[in-house]
């Protein structure tokens, strides 16, 4: 009898916690019906346009700020935006002029100041600001940023003011599309604010972009509202956003199905075989600016002798891209036919195809090719990438299953998987890795430049692989120096082309950005960059 | 008493310095250049990257940069995390979450186990006591993810009785269901440890000879079995109040709460030394207290144990 008593106690105690955790979650959220729910994580660092390197800080930088140029969303075409015009004659002295109208979002003047004043302030080694590299291009960027000791200068001597509205730059060397690049949110412009109250600016960025910041709790949620004065066409035609931490994709993804969230930009890889079925035609897939490639360690003899172009040729034309793009990617990845991307568009110079017969799977060809190149350096292969993140460690395998299956050996090709990117990137900058490794490009702007430049010119800065091809530095440099975009292109696709036959990194594939939304919002679109354009989203 | 306290306060001091180095070793031996990999694909300037090592201290040897912790640690400095920020800011945000999280999840254990196994241990071989049996061999043989998630799927997605995710962390009602979760493990082994030490103090004479004696069932239970049967058991909540602090990240990740767990998780994968070293230096000292207030409860419930 007792017991039974006491029985009924402990399942009163059981009754009484569910009972609770029901009716605590009955007073779930306290949301405003005008803003859209966003997955994101937070930065890495406190936002500073200039030391935002990373797609969430990014994402933020892209509401509240808008700069000279601005790349259509669509397109990806670099079109003016706070500029009136740059003029140049030269390919190297520009003339840049404003708009007339623009202010920040406390209401200061958008002059060619707050232009000048950013760029020496990012440039400006004392700053450490991880972006500075964006402004060797300009004229004295060697004074405020030597590799090492103290900036003899303060500022860059290659910007100067002309009046409120004009100001002119001058590069180290020739750079036609060089005004095309000021899209990136590091060329932004800066309010006083940021220079005179610094602690206070980062509490709370100031910009001039469709949105401002309302609040932000670290590890919770960030949210930007309409800025109601913003000067520019892109008006924000929602409330705000709310953007929402998640320390996971797979739970961002819960919750967009249960209605807690409205956006999610990252499909967890788990999700790709039911995110049709769960989202029908809320369900985006689209190429991004970013390109996998294995680029082979020419600082090594043994992959950079002479003959050796056929051997890194037929290794490409061993790896079936298609099967794995579908299989592991289930079509989120496409194979690469070239080293650039798609996003890019006709306009930003992607040509697809350009790696030609190289880059098509074809066992015999590979066999062959290889043989005729003296065979694998001893006689196999090793694959290198850090695997703490993506999924490197499934395709590194499946490319190396590739490889051995058509060349008929077992373990003529192996993984070298590191488990972290830090030490990843320790051992690439070292050269210490004797096989071909990882190399993950993606785009600062949408141009064909930043996908060739940086990576296969001599010495370039993550030219980790040490490629070095005299034609392909000239033909860069003639693209660089020539009057007109399309001419520009025509060489950039030319010193493709050296690229296709000495194959210094192997196109693997074309990686997507994918998003999903729930069905209360509409008119969804990533950019080029794989970022949701969040100020043409419709609530209803 | 008191000299037993002061004892064991004292000892931490040691147990304290030596975590405190090892942890530090440790980071510093991980593999990789933190402040290179804050470049993510890009190359890293070496200009800026020179400055920043300098800003925190990278550029020092090893024991300067650990004696620079140190007595920053003894002024209360904890040191700036590689985003710039105070790292004792970062504890102080994910801190208040986590004991949340982990006192709910005790609390539950400690009345839902305890209840339990006391039930169970007294009605041996009675259809609870299977019941409870077979439930809790399942609990510990399925991985905490699984339930997590099973969890989450059937009252967040399904049924919609509770939201799939922590909205809002402050939220008691919302932090319930990630805290049974949580406490689903530890309230397995709870429940059949108390269930065998109650069952084998049934047996034993000072309760035949308490039933003997004629006092009332209520006595025998509460008083006589109880304070017997729960030294292991107080041992076992003691330990695992830490584990619960540390080890939530699985169940923190499936319900998206930010807590310790998670930072944890971010700053070893950064390499960030001074975040990692402040945390675990709280989780030992967590350890380190829970134990000591484990070892004053034995004296408590036996009373033959006496603290000189």
């Amino acid at each position: 009898m007792r017991g039974a008593v006491r029985a009924r106690w402990a399942a009163c105690v059981l009754s009484g916690a569910l009972a609770a955790t029901a009716a605590g979650c009955g007073s779930g959220g306290h949301d405003e019906p005008g803003l859209v729910r966003a997955s994101w994580s937070d930065p890495q660092n406190q936002l500073e346009p200039a030391n935002t390197n990373e797609v969430q800080g990014g994402k933020v930088l892209y509401m509240i700020f808008r700069g000279l140029k601005r790349y259509d969303p669509r397109t990806g075409a670099a079109e003016n935006m706070l500029a009136e015009k740059i003029d140049t004659t030269d390919q190297q002295n520009f003339t840049i002029t404003l708009k007339d109208g623009w202010t920040f979002s406390n209401g200061e003047k958008i002059t060619s100041r707050s232009f000048v004043d950013a760029w020496n302030y990012a440039a400006l080694a004392d700053n450490k600001q991880k972006n500075a590299s964006f402004f060797e291009y300009l004229d004295g960027y060697d004074k405020v940023h030597p590799d090492s000791g103290e900036p003899t200068a303060r500022t860059l001597s290659g910007l100067a003011v002309k009046d409120d509205r004009t100001f002119t730059a001058r590069l180290r060397t020739k750079f036609s599309t060089w005004p095309d690049t000021l899209g990136y949110t590091a060329y932004s412009p800066l309010p006083r604010a940021f220079f005179d109250d610094h602690a206070a600016w980062l509490k709370k960025p100031v910009g001039n972009g469709p949105y401002g910041i309302d609040s932000y709790h670290r590890g919770s949620a960030m949210r930007l509202r309409r800025w109601d004065g913003y000067p520019g066409e892109d008006k924000a035609r929602n409330d705000g956003v709310e953007l929402r931490v998640y320390t996971d994709n797979n739970t961002a993804y819960t919750d967009l199905q249960a209605g807690n969230l409205d956006l999610v930009d990252d499909i967890p890889s788990a999700q790709l075989k039911n995110v049709r079925k769960d989202l029908g035609d809320r369900y985006i897939n689209q190429p991004a600016g970013i390109i996998q490639t294995l680029a082979f360690p020419m600082y090594d003899e043994r992959w950079s002798a002479s003959g050796m172009e056929k051997v890194r040729r037929g290794l490409s034309m061993a790896i079936n891209r298609d099967q794995i793009t579908d299989q592991i990617y289930r079509k989120t990845r496409t194979p690469a036919t070239d080293w650039t991307s798609p996003a890019l568009g006709d306009q930003g110079g992607y040509k697809g195809g350009l790696c030609g017969g190289a880059c098509r799977y074809d066992v015999a060809g590979a066999k062959s090719l290889i043989e005729e190149g003296g065979g694998l350096p001893g006689g196999r292969v090793t694959l290198t990438s850090n695997v703490d993140t993506g999924s490197h460690r499934v395709w590194m395998d499946a490319v190396c299953n590739s490889i051995n299956n058509a060349l008929g050996k077992d373990r003529a090709c192996t993984v070298n998987p590191i488990g972290t990117f830090a030490d990843f990137r320790n051992q690439q900058t070292e050269q210490r890795l004797t096989g071909p490794f990882r190399s993950g490009w993606q785009m600062d702007y949408p141009l064909i430049q930043n996908f060739l430049q940086p990576l296969y010119y001599t010495d370039a800065s993550s030219n980790y692989g040490k490629f070095s091809d005299p034609q392909f530095d000239k033909l860069v440099d003639e693209a660089n120096a020539e009057s007109s975009q399309d001419k520009a292109n025509a060489k950039f696709q030319e010193a493709e082309r050296i690229l296709a036959q000495q194959m210094p990194a192997i196109p693997l594939w074309y990686q997507n950005g994918s998003a999903g939304y729930s069905s209360r919002i509409s008119d969804v679109t990533l950019n080029p960059f794989s970022v949701p354009v969040y100020e043409q989203i419709k609530i209803g | 008493m008191g000299r037993f306290v002061a004892r064991r306060l004292l000892q931490m001091i040691p147990v304290f310095i030596g975590t405190t180095l090892l942890i530090f070793l440790m980071v510093y031996s991980l593999p990789g250049d933190p402040i290179k990999s804050l470049f993510g694909p890009k190359a890293a300037d070496p200009a800026t990257v020179a400055r920043l090592r300098h800003e925190y201290g990278l550029d020092k040897s090893l024991l300067e940069q650990y004696w620079n912790y140190i007595s920053g640690l003894f002024q209360g400095d904890f040191g700036q995390s590689f985003t710039g920020r105070p790292v004792a800011d970062l504890m102080s945000e994910a801190f208040p979450v986590t004991i949340r999280l982990a006192l709910l999840a005790f609390g539950f254990e400690v009345i839902v186990g305890i209840a339990l196994g006391v039930l169970t241990g007294m009605r041996r071989g009675k259809f609870l006591d299977q019941f409870v049996l077979v439930l809790t061999l399942l609990v510990i043989s399925v991985p905490v993810f699984v339930i997590g998630y099973v969890t989450q799927f059937l009252l967040g997605l399904k049924w919609k009785v509770i939201t799939p995710t922590v909205q809002d962390s402050e939220n008691l009602g919302q932090l319930m269901i990630p805290a049974i979760v949580l406490a689903a493990l530890s309230l397995a082994y709870v429940i059949r440890l108390t269930r065998t030490t109650v069952g084998e103090n049934l047996r034993a004479d000072y309760i035949r000879t308490a039933v003997a004696k004629g006092l009332p069932r209520k006595r025998v239970v509460g008083v006589h079995l109880m304070r017997n049967s729960l030294i292991p058991v107080v041992t076992f909540l003691g330990t695992d109040l830490g584990l619960l602090m540390g080890g939530a990240i699985v169940t923190e990740g499936i319900f998206n709460i930010q807590g310790v767990g998670f930072t944890l998780f971010k700053a070893i994968q950064t390499s960030e030394g001074p975040t990692v070293v402040g945390i675990v230096t709280v989780l030992v000292l967590v350890y380190l207290l829970t134990s000591l207030l484990v070892d004053l409860l034995y004296a408590v419930l036996d009373p033959r144990i006496r603290y000189a």
